[in-house]
């Protein structure tokens, strides 16, 4: 409970950022920081107690196992976030190149 | 000491990084406070029993970082001034978000409790996956075999990102065409 409610913290605190900050970077970065914790909480929903890692050895039973679905779609969304920065610092970029500025209230000219 | 408390310490410490690096004026430090936060996820996912993530996370942050340190260190970076109406507005962000999370406290109380997760899907997964797959890695027989075409939209997602991203870095913008 307590561990759910901090990680809700943590995905606040990113969209804090997202909201009220005016600069790309630091918007970049808190996209960032709410992925991060949606991933952690997904990881911490698939925890069972005294379990070990889902990898089959000599000595092990399945019977004593955390969950391994949401690790494996977890792995999945961390690569596909990797991707989503990449092209997001590209745009930043971009931008910077043209408008000479990261503020977005400054970004306002809509030509090519 | 129990699983718990070392997962309250690191999302504890994963707090205080995250509010670090989006207060802080300087575009350096504030990376490398973003960098706290994934490596907090990282040894956040040791402790959960997860080797397989926390060796994937681990990557995916020092490519963040590097991607993000490449791009914005040499870009002279301006100084935020906070105005008063700004100051306001954040306050008045805080305090939503605040209630927000009051009321969302009853959502995460009817989850199931931490250490006892559902198991419906998964069980069959871990009763058959060694017999039906041959894999001893649990994790790769669901990625690979149960879930496949999940991976292959993964791969075009991620194909199509990274296409995105050197197609908008590759085109000349049109003032620097009408220069020339």
């Amino acid at each position: 409970m307590t561990i759910y409610l901090m990680c809700f913290i943590l995905f606040l605190v990113g969209f804090y950022g997202v909201i009220t900050k005016r600069d790309l970077v630091k918007i970049i970065l808190s996209l960032a920081i709410m992925g991060y914790s949606t991933n952690l909480f997904l990881i911490i929903f698939a925890y069972r107690t005294g379990a070990h890692y889902p990898i089959l050895e000599k000595g092990t039973s399945v019977t004593a196992m955390v969950d391994p679905l949401p690790q494996a779609l977890v792995l999945t969304s961390i690569v596909i976030e990797l991707g989503i920065t990449a092209l997001l610092v590209a745009l930043a970029v971009r931008l910077y190149g043209k408008y000479k500025t990261f503020d977005i209230t400054k970004i306002r000219r809509l030509l090519g | 000491m129990p699983v718990e408390t070392w997962l309250t310490f690191v999302l504890g410490i994963m707090i205080i990084g995250s509010v670090v690096a989006l207060e802080l004026k300087d575009i350096l430090s504030a990376i490398i406070a973003i960098g706290i936060v994934g490596l907090g996820v990282s040894v956040a996912f040791l402790f959960l029993q997860a080797p397989d993530l926390a060796i994937v996370q681990f990557l995916f942050e020092i490519f963040a970082i590097i991607i993000l340190i490449k791009a914005f260190i040499k870009k002279d970076y301006h100084v935020e001034t906070p105005s008063r109406i700004n100051l306001y507005l954040s306050g008045i962000t805080v305090i939503i978000l605040v209630v927000i999370f009051i009321f969302s406290i009853p959502i995460f109380k009817s989850l199931p409790v931490f250490g006892e997760p559902l198991m419906t899907t998964s069980q069959y997964y871990l009763d058959n996956g060694a017999a039906e797959t041959g894999a001893a890695n649990l994790v790769s027989s669901i990625i690979l075999d149960y879930r496949a075409y999940d991976t292959l939209g993964e791969v075009t997602v991620l194909f199509t990102a990274i296409l995105g991203a050197l197609t908008v870095l590759r085109i000349k913008s049109r003032t620097k065409m009408e220069k020339r």
